[in-house]
Formats: C-alpha cells, structure tokens, sequence
C-alpha cells in the first residue's frame, strides 16, 4: 500500500550516502557502518514488526473468521468464513448507528474545532496582543490534560440540575437541557467537550502558519484601503491553504476514532445516539468476545483514515 | 508605543474571554476537588469550596488505593519515556546517518504506516500478549509504547542536520560507532530528544483505550482507566471524583509547563514538515 506520506515528504530525497553501485566491494569502514545500522535499527524495527505490523495484518484476518470466545481457549476451532463478517456488519443497526453517530461527530466537531482553532489563533497572533505567550498556553493547557479526567468534569457540567452550564444558561433565560440524558444533545454536548480539549493543538499549527504569510501583503492591501474582512479573506485565508488541508485531514482522521469521551459520559446512550465505531468495536471485541466482527470494523476504520489521507494527498498535489 | 484604542480593548476582552472558558472547566474541578461532601452541588454553585478539606485526597490514597493507580501510571510512563526516547533516537540515527542499502525506500514504508490508526491491531496484540501471558503486567502494557515511527521519524529529521564531518573525523581518531554515537549525536540532538520525552511522557500517562484493554485486573490499573472505574461507582461523590481527576491531570499539566518550548517544536515539526 502506497499512502501519501511517502511521496510527500520532500526530506528523504537527499543521502547520496546510500546510492552506491552493488557491484563495487563494501570497504571496511562501510561494513562497520551496516553493522552498526543493523544494531541501532533491530530493537525498534524487531518491536514495531511484532507488536504493530504483525497485528495489523492479523487484524486483515481475523475480520475474515468467525474467531470468537471460543477459539480464544483453542484457536483452531475458528474458520474462514470470507466476507460474512463485512456482510454481517452491513445488515447491522448498531454498527450504521455507530457510523451515523461518528459521521455526525466528526462532521460537527472536524469543521468547529478547526474554526475554533483559527480564531483563537489570529487572537493570538494580532499585532496589538499583549502577554501572547501566556494566551498560547492558556489554550494549549486542555490539549495535555487527561481525557478519562476532563470527560469525567464535564460528565459534571453538563448535570442538568446542579451543572454549571445550566446555571449559567439559566442566568441568560435558557430552560434546563438535559445535555447528556438526551439523545439529541448528547452527542452535540459530547463534540463541545472534544473542541474544548482539542483546539489547542491546531491553534499552535494556525499559528505557524500565519507567521508565514509575508507582511507585506498585508501593508500592501492596506494601503489599497482594504478593510478588515477583505484582507482576512483574500490575504490570510489563502495563504493558510496548506495549513487547512494539514490541521482538516488529521483533525478528521482523529475524531473518526472518538473512544473514550461516549465510554466515559455516557456509555454510548441514551439510546446509542453516542455509541461511536470505536467505542462499537470495543463492545464487540472485549465484551462480546466476537473478535472477527470487531477485526472487521477495525478494518472499516482503516479505510476510512486511508481514505482521508488520499483526500489530503490528491488536494496537496491539486495545488502543487 | 503601541496604540491603544477600542480595538486593543475589544481584542484584549476576547482573549479573556476565550481563555476563561479554557480555564473554567480545569478552575472548577481545582475548587470542587477540596469541597465538603455535597458542596459541589449546591444551589447556586459555589465557585469556591467554603470549607475547604483535603478529606477527598484522603479517601482516594487510604479507602480506594489511588495510590496504587499513581504508582503503576509513574512506572509505566518513565519506563516507556526512557525506553522509547533510547530506543527511537538509535533508530532515526540510524535512518539519518548510518548507509546502508535501501535505506530510504525502508524509511518512507514506514513513514506511510503513519497513517495507520492503533485501534487496527489492538485485538490481535491483545490476544498474542494473552498467549505470552503478558496481560496484566507492566510489559503488557509498556509494549506498544517502545517505538514509535512518529518518533523515528522526529529523530531522523533532526540527525539529518548533524555534520557528516564531524562524524568521519571522529571515525578517523578510531571512536567507534556505540561511542560515536553516545558521546557525539545524543548531546547533538538532545533538543528533539526532549520533544520525544515530553510528547511520549503525555502519551502514555495520558492514554486510555490499550491500557483498558490490557489491565484488566483492578491492581494494575493506571490512573485514567482506576478513575473510569471509580466514576461508575462513585459518580455521587462529584468532590472524590473531582480530587481524583486533579490527582491524574496535575502530572500531565506540570510535565506540560516546565518543557512547554519542546512541545512547540515537536508540533510545528509535525506539521509543518509532516
């Protein structure tokens, strides 16, 4: 499988080092270096074979068994059952609920974060702002906390009798919302959570980019009289094109793997309307001990990342 | 001097705005963590315990062995710190610095398994850690953390930059390679070195998922997956569960603070280079 990381990266076309005829004899300082190659590579090579690949690929197999509790004890008692799993799925409520729920989740949550992000980030990053180091860390401070623990807090916000959002909802008129017992807020209160914690992230990379649109543009559209908007439009937007894609891709792939927010505040309920792929592939795997419908999701998530990572090569090579 | 106008005001009111609602939910537990059992749902809410007690930290070191959760989190984490930093830095070294045939083909496979999201072979290392009977143990846990192609990848990127001189000369006074590279890359490269410490350190004391899957025996448990236990037993105790949500987010928060700088570099590497 070829994915877009390996043609993008521009860093690895220069070592003149290794482009050496086969046919010319190895010196005895080159011999000393392969040597030492091996030794440095083996203990991160041999782990990521056996722990990460060797997995993966067993992974690809399982979802075409029917490996379950019981071939846990005797794995020959699993068979190849071909694409019954993937069928299984298909006809599956659960799991297109999962799917439903995590489509909504990262189709709120992707495109808030991101604007989060890139607001927060031109605050920061405004020429009058003072004390910038400080507001940089202020937002970064929910990207490093535990998950497990600012999902249990917010678990507490979001009470709909003594949570402080309500109160504070209440203060401005708005009726108590019973965030996460119903099903039509609880996945909306889940993605606020998740744009809280994550923002941060993508704010220091909108950051970066900003710092590489070239001020002259802008002195130039100033003096063009070119007001506010028009400049954040026609300047900052564009030159953030490649910032967009970067922070949009990864963003996506990494909210289509929502796990521990819905397992923490709210089991996946009420009613599922938070069970997430993940969060549904756990169930399957690890209480129900049906490993090869689990493997198949698995695998439905790694096409859908791969997926989102061709958008992002083909989008990368479009503005090339 | 800078002008200050109603645009200095209005942008400078965003920012505290933007950053109270950052700091609000983390304000709140900090208060709630040393209230009296109860207060934290009072009406109106208290934004500040009135009686503040230590009794909550108390209760979660001697009635419900948090203790033992911190321990297993502050072995697991500093072992896989210290493991995959040593572990990572020879192996990007190595991609960067040292030739040998189909090095970079090698390097780019790898680099495009980046994509691959963890949770895809998570029930097959499960079940082959099960037949190594590594399940409940710290090396059950540790193993996945060990190396990382993120961490492979930061490394190389930053060994490229060290002199090939410098090395040949070395190579020429007779050191040999280990010696080169203990007593001349690391102190080279120590910078990303501590990128890779400080983003591994947060990784693996922050994360969820593996260590659930892997430490089922209560025993064992870091501190996240103790705390997802707790909540379903004690959700009640809003003030315990507060104080053991400090309890696992303090590390994270002061780890953050004291190497914030490599954090910086470690995303705009990511990113920008990615």
């Amino acid at each position: 499988m070829r994915s877009p990381l390996t043609k993008r990266s521009p860093l690895t076309k220069r070592s003149p080092l290794t482009k050496r005829s086969p046919l010319t004899k190895r010196s005895p300082l080159e011999k000393r270096q392969l040597r030492a190659a091996a030794w440095f590579l083996a203990p991160a090579l041999l782990l990521l074979l056996v722990f990460f690949f060797l997995p993966v690929i067993a992974g690809l197999l399982l979802g075409l068994t029917d490996f379950d509790i019981y071939a846990i004890g005797s794995p020959g008692n699993a068979r190849f059952v071909g694409v019954e799993n993937y069928a299984r799925l298909l006809s599956n409520d659960v799991f297109w609920r999962s799917l439903g729920n995590t489509l909504f989740f990262v189709a709120l949550g992707g495109p808030l974060s991101v604007a989060v992000s890139l607001g927060t980030a031109m605050l920061v990053d405004a020429k009058l702002t003072r004390l910038r180091p400080l507001f940089r860390t202020i937002y970064f401070a929910p990207v490093v906390t535990t998950l497990v623990s600012v999902a249990i807090i917010w678990r507490y916000l979001y009470h709909p009798r003594y949570g402080l959002l309500n109160h504070v909802l209440g203060l401005v008129g708005v009726g108590p919302i019973d965030w996460l017992g119903d099903p039509h807020w609880a996945m909306p209160a889940i993605v606020l959570l998740a744009v809280w914690k994550n923002f941060g992230y993508n704010m220091l990379i909108f950051v970066a980019g900003l710092q590489a649109v070239p001020a002259e543009l802008y002195e130039a559209a100033a003096i063009d009289g070119a007001g506010g908007w028009r400049r954040f439009r026609h300047i900052t937007l564009p030159g953030l094109a490649p910032t967009f894609l970067f922070v949009g891709v990864t963003t996506m792939i990494g909210y289509f793997q929502v796990f521990a927010e819905p397992y923490v505040m709210t089991q996946g309920g009420p009613l599922g309307s938070t069970r997430s792929v993940v969060l549904f592939m756990y169930e399957e795997g690890f209480r129900w001990w049906r490993i090869g419908t689990a493997s198949a999701t698995a695998v439905v998530l790694l096409l859908i990342t791969l997926a989102g990572a061709l958008l992002q090569f083909r989008l990368q090579k479009e503005r090339a | 001097m800078r002008r200050r106008g109603p645009q200095t005001l209005l942008l400078h009111a965003a920012l505290v705005a933007t950053s109270l609602a950052s700091l609000t939910p983390l304000g709140w537990m900090a208060a709630a963590a040393f209230m009296q059992p109860g207060e934290a749902n009072a009406l109106p809410p208290h934004l500040l315990p009135h009686d503040p007690t230590l009794q909550n930290f108390v209760a979660l070191f001697t009635r419900l062995d948090m203790a033992r959760a911190f321990l297993n989190s502050a072995v697991v984490t500093v072992l896989a710190t210290v493991l995959s930093v040593l572990i990572n830095a020879m192996a990007g070294y190595a991609f960067a610095k040292l030739p040998f045939p189909g090095r970079d083909r090698l390097f780019k496979r790898l680099a495009s398994a980046l994509v691959v999201p963890a949770q895809v072979g998570m029930l097959p290392l499960f079940l082959l850690l099960r037949e190594l009977g590594l399940v409940n143990t710290y090396a059950g846990v540790l193993v996945p953390y060990l190396a990382s192609i993120f961490g492979i990848f930061l490394v190389r990127q930053y060994a490229l930059g060290v002199s090939d001189d410098l090395l040949d000369a070395a190579r020429v006074d007779g050191a040999g390679e280990l010696r080169i590279f203990a007593v001349i890359v690391l102190p080279i490269i120590r910078p990303i070195l501590a990128t890779l410490a400080a983003f591994t350190f947060l990784s693996a004391w922050n994360d969820f998922m593996w260590p659930l899957i892997i430490l089922s025996d209560g025993h064992m448990a870091t501190l996240p997956v103790a705390l997802a236990g707790l909540v379903g037993e004690h959700v009640q105790d809003t003030e315990l569960m507060m104080a053991g949500s400090m309890l696992t987010i303090l590390p994270a928060l002061a780890v953050f603070l004291v190497f914030q700088r490599f954090f910086v570099r470690g995303i705009a590497a990511g990113s920008v280079k990615g």
